[in-house]
C-alpha cells in the first residue's frame, strides 16, 4: 500500500502536463505570488524588448537574444518544478480515491423482523440500525438499543481489557472502529455521514488552493529582501560604470541581478512545499494543511498510547503458573484445551505458547469428543464441555471461583497469590480450572512490539522526548516503560489527564504530539500542536486532530516528524545554496562587465572564462540549469538524519553552505568551455 | 618580515580579551540593578534626576514606548546642538569670537553627533567655540552612546524575557548607562590623558612666530574631557580636525594604546553581557568570536598592506622598510595607523589617527569594509551588539532551517515579523550606502566635492556615505564635504543608518520578549561553538557584505590593482 502510493518522478503523464502547466503559469498575476520569480520574469520581458532594433544597446544582437531565451527559461524551469509538483499532488488524490476502504455494515431494514441489508458504512445515516456480532467493527459511532457484548475498545481508550456495552444505562455507546469480541448487539447509529475525512481530504489536495506556511511566508519576506538588495546592487552599478568611463548595458545588468537573486530557492520553494505535503500522503497519512507537517517537524514531546503503538494490541500469554501439586506441563495442556477453538489473540497466543515450550501440538475438536465454550460478557470464561461431561474453563479469577464452588470445589490460597502478584507486576491472570479443580495461572501480558526501543532512541537523537499514555496502574506502566524503553509515562490516564498533561508540556515550552482515535482523545487532540488521529477512530477524534493515518498506524507519527524536519532542511538548505551561488557569479560576471573599461580587473577572472560574452551568458545559464537539477532534491527532500542538530548542520553547511560556494565555479567554468566550443559567444 | 606590527596587533587583541570579561559582568550588574561599588555616590544622584524629571525608573515600556522616548529624547537633543551652534556668537566661552556656524553645516553636525556617527564636515579649532564643543557636542558624545548601550540592553532584555509586554525602562537604562558606565571611565582617562600632555583649559588660539619667521596658530580648549569619551563611547568626533594624530589629542604611546582600549572597551563587553544576562555564557564568546575573527582577519591584512608599502614610492628610491608613510604621523608609523584604522572603523568609533585617504588601496578596503560589514565587528557602543543581533537572527533562521525545526533564536521562534524586520534594517546600510555614492557619482553637486580621479574619486565618495549610514564618522578626507550636497545627503544617510536601523531591530526585541519560550533540546540549533561562529561568520560576509563587491570593484579593488602595476590616482 504504501509503496504503491510513491509516483515515479519522471511519470511521463505528469511531465507533459507539466509543461503546458509551466507556460500557463507565466501570467504575471500567478507569478506576483513569488516575489523572485516575478522579478526574474519582468526582467526577462525587458529584455525581450530591448530586443527590438533602436531600444536596446546596438550589436551583439545573438549575445542578447541568448540572454533573453535562458531568462525566459529561469521562468520556465522554475514553473514546470511548481507545475509537476501539482501534477503529483492530482496523481496522489486519484489514487486516494481507490484506496479508500470502506467498512460494510449490516444494516437493519425492519428491527421485527430481523431482515437487513448489507451496505457500506459511508451510506449510514444518523438513526439508522445496525447488527454487529462477535468479530465484527462497529460502523460508525452509536448507542447499543439491542443486548449485551464485550467490545475490544483498545483502539479507542488504550486499555487493552476488553469493556462491556449494554442497551440502556450509562454503558450504551460505541465508538466506531471498534470491534465486538462477543455476542451480538443492534445499534443505532448517531453521527451523520458523508463527509469523511478522505472525502474532504480529497477536494483539499485537488483544489491545490494551498496556503502558504508560516516559515515559507517567512523565507519569502527573506527572499524579497534580498532580492531588493541586489536590485539595489545592480541598479546602482550603472552610475558607477558610467563614473568609472565604461558602460553597463541593461541586458548585462539584468543578466547580474537575475544571477544574484536567490532564484534557486525562489524556483523551487513551491515545489518543495507541495512535495512535502506528497510525501505525507506516500505514507498514507492525511495532513489537513502544510503548517501540520510543519509543526511536526518541531514537536519535541510525543505522547503515545500504550496499547496498539508501543505494545501489541492484545495480551500474550507468556508463562504458566501452575497450582500445587499440578505439573507445568499438565497446566499448559489444560491451558491448551481450554483455548482450542478460542479465535481471540489471548486465546491463541496460549496455545502458541504451550506449543513452543512444551511441543504441544493443537488438536481438532472433533477428535476430543469437546464442544467449545465460547468468552460471553456473562460468564467471563471460555474452554470446553466434554462429551464425557468434564468441563475445562478458563477466565479471571473471580469467575473461576464461583465456577468451582457451583462444583462444590474451592479456590487455593497459593493460585490466590499467583494471581495477586501477577496483577501487581502489570500483567493479567487467567486462572484454568479442570472441573472443580484448579489446575494454576496463564500469565498474559503486554509485548512490546519489536523494534520499538530503537525507534525511541532514534527519537531521542533528534530531541524528542517519548511520553507512555496508558490506563494501567503505576506499576505496569512502569514495567512497560522501562521495557519499551520511553522516556516517561502518565499511568491510570484518564482524557483529562491526557489534555492537563498537553497543556502542561506546552507551557513548559514544548511542542507536543499525540495520535489518538476516540471521542474522548477528541480534546486533547484538539490541544496537542500535532494530532494525529486514525482512520479507525471516531469522527470527533478526526476532527479534532491536524492529520488523519489512514493504516491507523500510530508509530507513524515519526515519520511525519521527519518529513516535517525534512521540508524545512530542503528550504534551508537550498536558500544556503541559493546564497552561496552569488560568490562565483560575482566572479564570472564582474570582470566580464568591466574588463574593457580596467583591464586590471582580468585578474579578479579567476575561473578564466573565454570572453566577457561567454562569462556572462555561462552564469545565466548555470543559474537556469541549477533550477532543473535540483528539482528532484526538492521533491525527494534533503536526507534526515537523527545525528543531533550540531551533526546535522555540519553536515548541510558542507555540502549546501561550502558547496554552494564551490559548485558554481566548476559549473561556469564548464559551461563556458563548451559555449566557447559550439561558438554562442 | 618584520614581526613587530604583528605582535603589536596580538596584544592589543590580548588586551581587549582580558577586559571583556570584567566589563561586561559590571555592564550587566549596572543593568539589571544589582549593587556595583558605586551606588553609594551614584545612587542618591539617580534619585534626585528621577525626582527632578518626575520619571518613575522602576516604571518599564513595552518597545513602542521605548523606542518613542528614545526618538523624542535624541529629537530634542538634535535641536538643542543645531541651536547652540547657530547661536554661539550670542554665547560665551567663544575666546576666539567664532561666528554662527552655517545652517546647512549645524544641521550635519547636529546629525552627526545625535547619532554617534561625529562626521565632521568642519574642524572644530576654527569653527566650534568651547561652550559648543562642551554642552552641544560633548554632551551628545555621552547621550548617544548612552543611547546605543540603552538599546542594545533593551534587546538582551527582549532575548530574557518571555511572554512579557515590556523591555525596560528608557530613562533608566539612559541615566545608568550615563552615570554607571560613560562618565566615571571618561572621568579617569581624562585626568590621565591631562597627565600625558592632553590640553584641558578654556584658553582661545595662541597665535606663536616660529623660528622660521612664520606665524602658527595653537589651539588651546577642554581637550582631554572630550578626548576620553570621544573613545569610549566610540563618537571619533575630535576637538581638533587632526583628530588623534594631534600631539595635543594623543601625545603618547600609552595614550594611543588607552584610545585603542577605549574603543572596543564596551562593544567587546557587551557579549559577556548578552551571554550573562540571557544565560548562555557560550553564545556570548562565540558572538566575541565571529566579531574577533573577521577583526584579526582584516586588521593583520590592512597592517600587512601598509607595511609592504607602495611599490611606486619604493621605485622612486623612498626608504621601503618603514611601511607606506604618506598621509601619516611620523610618531606613529605605517603599522599603528593601521591598527588604529581598522579598530576605528570596526567600531564605529571614526576617531583617526592618520589620513585614511592616504592608506594603501588595500588598507583602504579593509576601512571602508570594516563599516560595510554593518559596524558589527565589535561596532559602536551598543550599535555593535544590536548590529550583530540582526545577523544573528538571519543566521538563526536560514541556518537553523537546516536542522529541521521552526528557526528558534534562544528559545525564541523567528518568523515572518523578525525575518521582516531584520531585513529591513539590512535593506536601510545598502539603500544609504550604495543610492548615496550613485548620487555622489552622478550629479554635478557631488562630481564637485571629489578632489582625486578614477577609482580613488569613487572610494572617496563610497566612504563618506559607508561611514554616514555605519555611523562611523571617520572620513577618507580627499572629498570636500562641505557642501550644501553633502551636508544634506551625508546627513541624511547618517539619520536614516541610525534610526532606520534601531527601530525595527526594537521592534523585533519587542516581538520577542512578547513570545513563549521553546524548550531546548538535542534537536535544536546550536547558538555558540565554533559551528556557529563560523556560521555567523559567513552570514556577516555573504549576506552584509557580498552586495558591496561590484563598487568595492570598481574602487579600492581596481584601484589596488593598478597600484600594483604602478598607476596611481
Amino acid at each position: 500500500m504504501t509503496r504503491s502510493r510513491a509516483i515515479s518522478l519522471f511519470d511521463r503523464a505528469i511531465l507533459s502536463r507539466a509543461a503546458v502547466g509551466s507556460i500557463l503559469k507565466l501570467h504575471p498575476k500567478a507569478m506576483l505570488k513569488n516575489p523572485v520569480m516575478f522579478v526574474v520574469e519582468a526582467c526577462a520581458a525587458l529584455t525581450t524588448l530591448l530586443l527590438i532594433p533602436g531600444l536596446g544597446p546596438k550589436g551583439l544582437i545573438g549575445f542578447q537574444l541568448q540572454i533573453v531565451l535562458w531568462l525566459w527559461a529561469t521562468v520556465l524551469f522554475a514553473n514546470f518544478a511548481e507545475a509537476v509538483a501539482e501534477g503529483r499532488g492530482k496523481a496522489q488524490a486519484d489514487s486516494l480515491r481507490k484506496a479508500k476502504t470502506e467498512t460494510m455494515a449490516r444494516r437493519l431494514l425492519d428491527r421485527k423482523s430481523g431482515e437487513e441489508e448489507t451496505v457500506p458504512s459511508s451510506v449510514l445515516r444518523k438513526g439508522d440500525l445496525v447488527v454487529v456480532e462477535a468479530g465484527q467493527m462497529i460502523p460508525g459511532d452509536g448507542t447499543v438499543v439491542e443486548g449485551i457484548a464485550s467490545v475490544d475498545e483498545s483502539a479507542v481508550t488504550g486499555e487493552s481489557a476488553p469493556v462491556i456495552r449494554e442497551a440502556g444505562g450509562d454503558r450504551s455507546a460505541v465508538t466506531g472502529g471498534t470491534r465486538v469480541l462477543s455476542d451480538r448487539i443492534v445499534v443505532e447509529v448517531t453521527s451523520e455521514p458523508g463527509q469523511t475525512f478522505l472525502d474532504r481530504m480529497i477536494k483539499l489536495v485537488e483544489g491545490a488552493e494551498r496556503q502558504k506556511t508560516p516559515n515559507e511566508i517567512a523565507l519569502d519576506i527573506l527572499l524579497a529582501g534580498l532580492t531588493i538588495v541586489f536590485l539595489v546592487a545592480t541598479a546602482t552599478l550603472k552610475p558607477f560604470a558610467g563614473y568609472s568611463g565604461g558602460s553597463a548595458s541593461v541586458t548585462v545588468l539584468i543578466a547580474l541581478l537575475v544571477c544574484l537573486i536567490p532564484t534557486t530557492i525562489g524556483g523551487l520553494l513551491s515545489a518543495i512545499g507541495i512535495a512535502g505535503m506528497d510525501r505525507v500522503l506516500t505514507h498514507n497519512i492525511l495532513a489537513m494543511s502544510g503548517r501540520a507537517v510543519e509543526a511536526a517537524g518541531d514537536v519535541n514531546v510525543l505522547l503515545l498510547d500504550k496499547t496498539g503503538t508501543i505494545t501489541l494490541g492484545n495480551r500474550q500469554a507468556s508463562k504458566f503458573v501452575p497450582a500445587p501439586d499440578v505439573t507445568e506441563g499438565e497446566l499448559a495442556e489444560l491451558a491448551q484445551l481450554s483455548s482450542l477453538a478460542d479465535e481471540t489473540p489471548e486465546g491463541r497466543s496460549i496455545v502458541v505458547l504451550a506449543k513452543e515450550r512444551y511441543g504441544l501440538r493443537s488438536r481438532e475438536l472433533r477428535e476430543l469428543h469437546a464442544a467449545f465454550v465460547p468468552f460471553t460478557a456473562r460468564t467471563r470464561m471460555s474452554g470446553l464441555d466434554f462429551t464425557s461431561g468434564r468441563k475445562v474453563r478458563k477466565g479471571a479469577a473471580d469467575a473461576v471461583d464461583s465456577f468451582v464452588r457451583s462444583l462444590d470445589g474451592s479456590f487455593p490460597e497459593e493460585v490466590r497469590r499467583d494471581v495477586a502478584s501477577i496483577s501487581g507486576e502489570g500483567g493479567t491472570p487467567l486462572v484454568v480450572a479442570d472441573g472443580n479443580r484448579v489446575v494454576g495461572t496463564i500469565y498474559l501480558k503486554d509485548v512490546v512490539k519489536g523494534g520499538m526501543k530503537e525507534r525511541f532512541d532514534r527519537l531521542r537523537m533528534m530531541g524528542i522526548r517519548t511520553v507512555m499514555i496508558t490506563g494501567d496502574n503505576p506499576l505496569t506502566a512502569a514495567t512497560i516503560a522501562r521495557e519499551a524503553g520511553v522516556d516517561d509515562f502518565l499511568a491510570e490516564a484518564t482524557p483529562e489527564d491526557k489534555l492537563a498533561l498537553i497543556r502542561l508540556e506546552q507551557a513548559k515550552g514544548n511542542l507536543v504530539a499525540m495520535t489518538g482515535d476516540g471521542t474522548n482523545d477528541a480534546p486533547a487532540l484538539a490541544q496537542a500542536d500535532v494530532g494525529m488521529a486514525m482512520n479507525t477512530g471516531t469522527q470527533a477524534a478526526k476532527e479534532a486532530g491536524n492529520m488523519v493515518d489512514l493504516d491507523s498506524n500510530p508509530t507513524k507519527l515519526i515519520e511525519v516528524v521527519e518529513i516535517g524536519k525534512q521540508l524545512l532542511m530542503t528550504r534551508g538548505a537550498l536558500t544556503t545554496f541559493s546564497i552561496s551561488n552569488d560568490v562565483a557569479k560575482y566572479f564570472a560576471i564582474l570582470p566580464a562587465m568591466f574588463m574593457a573599461t580596467y583591464p586590471a580587473l582580468g585578474t579578479l577572472n579567476v575561473m578564466h572564462l573565454a570572453t566577457s560574452q561567454s562569462a556572462i551568458l555561462s552564469a545565466v545559464i548555470f543559474n537556469a540549469l541549477i533550477i532543473v537539477a535540483l528539482i528532484p532534491l526538492a521533491f525527494r527532500g534533503v536526507k534526515y538524519r537523527p545525528i543531533g542538530a550540531t551533526g546535522i548542520l555540519r553536515r548541510n553547511i558542507l555540502i549546501y553552505g561550502l558547496g554552494g560556494i564551490l559548485i558554481p565555479f566548476a559549473g561556469i567554468k564548464a559551461i563556458d568551455l563548451l559555449v566557447v566550443a559550439l561558438h554562442l559567444a | 618580515m618584520n614581526a613587530l606590527p604583528y605582535l603589536k596587533v596580538g596584544v592589543y587583541f590580548l588586551l581587549i580579551l582580558a577586559l571583556t570579561k570584567p566589563i561586561g559582568l559590571y555592564l550587566e550588574r549596572v543593568f539589571t540593578k544589582e549593587p556595583t561599588f558605586l551606588d553609594p555616590i551614584l545612587a542618591p544622584l539617580e534619585s534626585l534626576l528621577s525626582r527632578l524629571s518626575g520619571i518613575d525608573p522602576k516604571k518599564e515600556q513595552g518597545w513602542r514606548a521605548y523606542t518613542a522616548a528614545m526618538l523624542v529624547f535624541n529629537g530634542a537633543g538634535l535641536l538643542l546642538v543645531y541651536a547652540f551652534q547657530r547661536l554661539q556668537e550670542l554665547l560665551p566661552l567663544n575666546p576666539d569670537h567664532l561666528p554662527a556656524v552655517s545652517p546647512a553645516l549645524a544641521f550635519n553636525t547636529a546629525v552627526s553627533f545625535v547619532t554617534n556617527t561625529n562626521w565632521q564636515a568642519y574642524s572644530g579649532e576654527t569653527t566650534m567655540s568651547h561652550l559648543t564643543q562642551m554642552a552641544a557636542l560633548a554632551v551628545q558624545n555621552f547621550l548617544s552612546a548612552a543611547t546605543g548601550l540603552a538599546l542594545a540592553i533593551a534587546v538582551i532584555r527582549g532575548l530574557t524575557r518571555a511572554e512579557s509586554k515590556t523591555i525596560g525602562s528608557f530613562w533608566s537604562d539612559l541615566v545608568r548607562g550615563t552615570l554607571w558606565v560613560l562618565l566615571p571611565v571618561s572621568l579617569v582617562a581624562a585626568i590621565f590623558f591631562a597627565t600625558q600632555g592632553v590640553v584641558q583649559d578654556f584658553s582661545g588660539t595662541a597665535l606663536v612666530k616660529t623660528l622660521e619667521g612664520g606665524v602658527q596658530k595653537i589651539p588651546g580648549g577642554p581637550m582631554a574631557s572630550q578626548e576620553s569619551i570621544k573613545m569610549f563611547g566610540t563618537n571619533g568626533g575630535g576637538f581638533l580636525n587632526a583628530n588623534s594624530a594631534h600631539p595635543y589629542a594623543n601625545p603618547t604611546p600609552a595614550t594611543n594604546l588607552l584610545q585603542l582600549a577605549l574603543i572596543f572597551a564596551v562593544p567587546a563587553g557587551l557579549t559577556t553581557t548578552l551571554g550573562k544576562m540571557t544565560g548562555k555564557n557560550r553564545h556570548g564568546w562565540a558572538a566575541f568570536w565571529a566579531m574577533s575573527i573577521v577583526f584579526l582577519a582584516s586588521t593583520l591584512l590592512a597592517v600587512w598592506s601598509e607595511q609592504r608599502g607602495n611599490p611606486i614610492h619604493h621605485a622612486l628610491g623612498v626608504d621601503a622598510s618603514v611601511g607606506n608613510m604618506e598621509g601619516k604621523e611620523v610618531r606613529f608609523g605605517a603599522a599603528d595607523s593601521a591598527l588604529f584604522a581598522s579598530v576605528t572603523t570596526s567600531a564605529s568609533c571614526g576617531a583617526v589617527n592618520a589620513m585614511h585617504d592616504s592608506l594603501t588601496p588595500l588598507a583602504g578596503l579593509v576601512a571602508v569594509l570594516n563599516i560595510q560589514f554593518g559596524e558589527v565587528i565589535f561596532g559602536g557602543v551598543g550599535a555593535g551588539l544590536y548590529g550583530i543581533f540582526v545577523f544573528i537572527v538571519l543566521t538563526v533562521f536560514i541556518a537553523g532551517l537546516m536542522v529541521g525545526r521552526t528557526p528558534e533564536y534562544l528559545g525564541k521562534k523567528i518568523e515572518a515579523h523578525e525575518v521582516k524586520l531584520a531585513m529591513l534594517s539590512v535593506l536601510v546600510l545598502t539603500f544609504c550606502i550604495l543610492g548615496g555614492t550613485a548620487l555622489g557619482v552622478s550629479t554635478k553637486a557631488g562630481l564637485a566635492g571629489i578632489s582625486n580621479a578614477g577609482p580613488h574619486g569613487l572610494s572617496q565618495v563610497l566612504y563618506a556615505f559607508t561611514s554616514a549610514a555605519g555611523n562611523n564618522g571617520s572620513a577618507f578626507g580627499g572629498l570636500n564635504a562641505n557642501s550644501d550636497f553633502y551636508s544634506v545627503a551625508v546627513a541624511l544617510a547618517m539619520f536614516f543608518g541610525r534610526f532606520w536601523m534601531i527601530v525595527p531591530i526594537i521592534g523585533i526585541a519587542g516581538s520577542l520578549a512578547a513570545k513563549k519560550r521553546i524548550a531546548e533540546t538535542s534537536g535544536t540549533f546550536p547558538v555558540d561553538g565554533p559551528l556557529f561562529v563560523a556560521l555567523l561568520v559567513g552570514v556577516i560576509l555573504i549576506v552584509g557584505a557580498l552586495t558591496f563587491f561590484p563598487v568595492l570593484a570598481l574602487g579600492p579593488i581596481v584601484e589596488e590593482l593598478l597600484m600594483q602595476a604602478g598607476r596611481l590616482f
